[in-house]
């Protein structure tokens, strides 16, 4: 198992420990440590962290820096809160029994949409009847989305800040749009009173220990998908672009065919984020898809190091621990910590909580197994 | 000899930046199996030909031919397809990949997404990365990352990554600009066994190295052919020695 | 409401009173994008620098004219009327000040990775919004108005259009001048058009290029004060009303074509009447998301803007 996570995937010893530690803390520590209430709060953090290993994929590594990295994760999100939203419904109206219902609303429909007088379930929320074709949108849509954007944009060699600034219009846009769509989205209040998924209950507390096991898991294997593409030449022909893109362009490479495959694998891995993110709060609001929350996304992956995917889970936990202690504690000190790590991320730690683990980490490695190799070679010559 | 044969074939290629002409009704002809250099005073347009020729810079007006394709109107990445190399002018490598790894990501196979990510390093691929790492004097360097190269190492890898892709042809923009003069004459040697299966085109102020490589000279000024031919006979032409070489 | 029987029931006089004041409203937007988007010409078109901080500088401004607003009312109450021209001075110097000390610290560092320029700015932003909420807290302030910028302007019966909104129209033609003459015409213009274009031989004929960058940097800042002091002429601020514009701001000077004055100004004069027109026919937000949508377009077609020079790379 570990020389199959050294040679196919991660491709050193170093990599191949950090990843495990990750799994260690994830999968042990942490369910041991806290109760379930502060569990599913962890859940809810790495939920966000899957839009940071996106992020250290196309930004780290590819360089382009996306600022509505909060749309794919908010569509991924929507796709499976419309599933369990109709699930609710139809929920709903058979506890109330049908007489009583009828007299109500429309049966199956999501609450929001009769306060906003629509009787009919309308067209785009159908494949949302289905968990299979959920799946399968909540992928899909937000990869089809990426792709668009990521297409229009490469091909006309949109790139750097334009493209950051572009992508946080295209972040505006979406809030508008599920703001002012009420009738289809729930508006500001979003998709709220989420209760089962196929019949389980995923409010009580057993569920919620399921749920974060599974967005660990899922997160890990995103972690191991991205560190698989990386190792592969397509990985170093990313590392290529991100660095000298007119050198792989006369190398005979489509550049922009190479920006929307990581741009788009970015978009569905934020996806799996959100949509894990609605399993775990049981709501999705379009105050979660804004500038703002894209922007902390980016944060994620600049304080964990932008070229770790590891480190983006770190750099989310942290960050997310702290708002959630100083909110509580000092909410106006925050806001001043907060703006100071953008400021010391970028001047001071470029690498991240990565690069500072690696400077001082890895010389204490190796001074300990260092020592282990001396002791070794004494033995012999005693 | 017999009749010439021809890898490159420009003819009235013209480009204008807001009514500037940096390339003025220029024809050139590179003669397959030749290494053809191109001098001139700066701002002659040298490099907005190489530009030009390799769809960096899209022409005004003008048609270039290359064994038998027409590429004026084609995308950059398809005429390096078509077996066109380009060097610029700084040295671009990539700086935290090694030297091995450079010439790997240039290796001609697995260029689309899919097949970059199902790319193998099989023997065939390693061994022509050796091949050409020998031929640029950094065999002994694979391991090493390319921004940690000397400027004239780097100039060599950039070579070999065009190298690697077997183009027909190779423009080289100022291929021995900060080297030393053991690395110029190893970049002359180097050249001199490239130019047996390919043409190459060059730019270059170096006037000693071009005396020693050069087959046909194109000495360009202020977007226009000013004289064309062996060194010698562009050498003696009175409007070039006025305008570039000096007495 | 169809398009054939909109107009009914007003008469011609009423029509052309409707459309002056229509078209005087899409004017008052240009001027609010216009006094934004000059300073982010200067930092974003001219030094490429990503300042996500540019509308703190423009709550900074308004800041100070509030601050000298509540001072003038409580201590010298006969100078109300005066004390604005003041205010637009001290909104310039505070926020030169303020965006100098962050050039100095901060943005300097970060010249060759302009991505990283935009986190940074992006924290400074967080900071001097909570500070401003220290300082005067999150509920919004205004700044008292002196006679002469209130009421409105009467033509005929009908028309009437409002002197703070004159006002602040003339206040973005000037500024604009103002900045033309700048970088044009002034000797420090000629030194930010040299280092923009070519740094290591600004250096070499003697310009010091950090010195350069700096005031360019505070000017621009300067300005956004000024723009803020403007802007409370027209509504009230809080903390956080400067970063309700900036996306705005950034679009305005991409669209124009970064680097080029004049395509600020037709991008601004452009975007704000697209949206005031599609106003008259959609809700407000759905006319905000076309417009954005039609310049993402747009720009996907044009990366470089409205107003781009041809260079020879």
């Amino acid at each position: 198992m570990n020389s199959f996570l050294n040679n196919k995937i991660t491709g050193n010893k170093t990599e191949t420990i950090s990843l495990l530690i990750l799994a260690l803390v994830l999968v042990v520590c942490f369910p041991l440590i806290f109760d379930a209430f502060r569990l599913n709060m962890v859940g809810k953090y790495l939920s966000l962290a899957f839009a940071a290993v996106g992020l250290v994929l196309c930004w780290g590594y590819g360089g382009i820096l996306s600022l509505g990295q909060g749309v794919f994760w908010g569509l991924g999100g929507y796709a499976m809160a419309a599933f369990l939203k109709l699930e609710a419904a139809v929920n709903i109206a058979h506890e109330a029994g049908t007489d009583q219902i009828k007299a109500l609303s429309t049966v199956g429909l999501p609450d929001f949409m009769d306060w906003n007088q629509i009787t009919e379930l309308p067209y785009i929320w159908y494949p949302f009847k289905s968990f299979p074709i959920t799946l399968l949108m909540m992928i899909g849509l937000p990869g089809i989305v990426a792709f668009i954007i990521g297409t229009a944009m490469f091909r006309r060699r949109v790139s750097g800040v334009y493209f950051a600034i572009i992508t946080q219009a295209l972040c505006w846009i979406m809030e508008i749009l599920f703001v002012t769509r009420q009738g289809w989205t729930g508006g500001i209040n979003g998709i709220t009173d989420l209760r089962t998924c196929l019949g389980w209950d995923i409010r009580t507390i057993s569920a919620q220990y399921v749920l974060y096991f599974i967005t660990v898991l899922l997160l890990l294997i995103c972690i191991i998908i991205g560190k698989i593409v990386l190792r592969t030449k397509f990985g170093k022909l990313l590392i290529a672009t991100r660095d000298m893109e007119d050198r792989v362009r006369f190398s005979g490479y489509d550049v922009a065919s190479i920006k929307v495959f990581i741009f788009t694998l970015a978009g569905i891995i934020s996806a799996i984020g959100g949509a894990m993110f609605v399993f775990n709060v049981g709501f999705m609001s379009p105050k979660l898809v804004t500038i703002e929350p894209s922007i902390y996304m980016v944060i994620f992956c600049a304080l964990g190091g932008r070229n770790s995917l590891i480190g983006a889970v770190y750099g989310t936990l942290i960050v997310c621990f702290g708002r959630t202690f100083f909110s509580e504690e000092f909410p106006a000190l925050w806001m001043l910590l907060m703006g100071s790590i953008f400021i010391l991320v970028t001047l001071v730690f470029p690498r991240g909580v990565a690069g500072i683990v690696e400077d001082y980490g890895k010389p204490l490695l190796a001074r300990i197994s260092d020592r282990k190799v001396d002791a070794k070679e004494i033995k012999p010559i005693k | 000899m017999s009749l010439k044969e021809y890898i490159l074939e420009i003819s009235d290629l013209t480009v204008s930046f807001d009514g500037f002409k940096a390339v003025n009704q220029v024809a050139l002809y590179v003669e397959k199996g030749s290494i053809h250099v191109v001098i001139g005073p700066n701002g002659a347009g040298k490099t907005t030909l190489l530009d030009l020729i390799c769809g960096k810079t899209r022409p005004t007006e003008g048609k270039i031919q290359f064994m038998g394709h027409d590429i004026t109107h084609m995308l950059e990445q398809d005429i390096v397809k078509v077996g066109v190399g380009r060097k610029f002018q700084t040295p671009s490598i990539y700086p935290t990949l090694t030297v091995f790894e450079n010439l790997e990501v240039s290796y001609p196979r697995g260029r689309n997404v899919f097949g970059a990510l199902t790319f193998k390093r099989d023997q065939e691929v390693i061994g022509r990365i050796h091949e050409i790492a020998n031929m640029i004097f950094l065999d002994k360097l694979l391991d090493t990352p390319g921004e940690l190269l000397s400027h004239g190492q780097k100039q060599w890898l950039e070579i070999g990554m065009l190298l690697i892709a077997d183009p027909q042809l190779l423009l080289l923009d100022e291929p021995v600009a900060g080297m030393s003069v053991d690395e110029r004459v190893q970049t002359g040697k180097l050249l001199n066994k490239i130019c047996k299966e390919r043409s190459v085109l060059i730019i270059e102020h170096d006037m000693n190295f071009v005396r020693e490589i050069a087959h046909t000279v194109t000495v360009l000024h202020q977007g226009s052919v000013l004289a064309e031919g062996p060194m010698e006979f562009v050498e003696r032409n009175e409007k070039v020695i006025e305008v570039y070489l000096g007495e | 409401m169809s398009i054939f029987n909109m107009f009914d029931g007003y008469s011609a006089e009423d029509l052309t009173s409707i459309f002056i004041m229509q078209g005087f409203s899409g004017l008052s937007l240009f001027a609010v994008f216009l006094l934004m988007a000059l300073g982010l010409a200067i930092i974003f078109g001219q030094m490429k620098v990503i300042n996500m901080a540019h509308g703190e500088f423009l709550t900074i401004g308004a800041y100070t004219t509030v601050f000298l607003s509540d001072l003038v009312t409580n201590y010298i109450p006969d100078f109300t009327q005066y004390y604005f021209i003041f205010a637009i001075l001290a909104a310039f110097l505070v926020a030169y000040i303020v965006g100098y000390i962050v050039e100095l610290l901060l943005v300097s560092r970060l010249y060759k990775r302009p991505l990283d320029t935009l986190l940074a700015t992006w924290g400074v932003s967080m900071i001097i919004r909570q500070l401003l909420r220290f300082i005067f807290g999150a509920r919004e302030d205004s700044a008292v108005m002196p006679d002469w910028l209130m009421g409105s302007w009467t033509p005929t019966d009908t028309i009437d259009i409002p002197i703070n909104g004159l006002f602040l129209f003339s206040m973005a033609i000037i500024m604009t001048i103002i900045v033309f003459i700048l970088l044009f015409k002034s000797r420090w213009g000629l030194r930010v058009r040299a280092t923009v274009q070519n740094r290591t031989m600004a250096n070499a004929v003697g310009i010091n290029s950090k010195q350069v960058d700096r005031t360019s940097f505070a000017i621009g800042c300067g300005i956004a004060g000024i723009a803020g002091a403007a802007f409370t002429t027209i509504g009230s601020v809080s903390p956080s009303a400067g970063s309700l514009y900036i996306v705005d701001t950034f679009i305005v000077v991409v669209f124009g074509g970064a680097g080029s004055l004049i395509g600020t100004i037709l991008s601004a004069f452009s975007i704000a009447q697209a949206q005031s027109i599609l106003e008259f026919f959609l809700s407000g937000v759905l006319a905000k998301v076309f417009v954005l949508l039609i310049i993402v377009g747009i720009l996907m077609i044009r990366p470089q803007g409205l107003v781009a020079n041809k260079i020879r790379k």
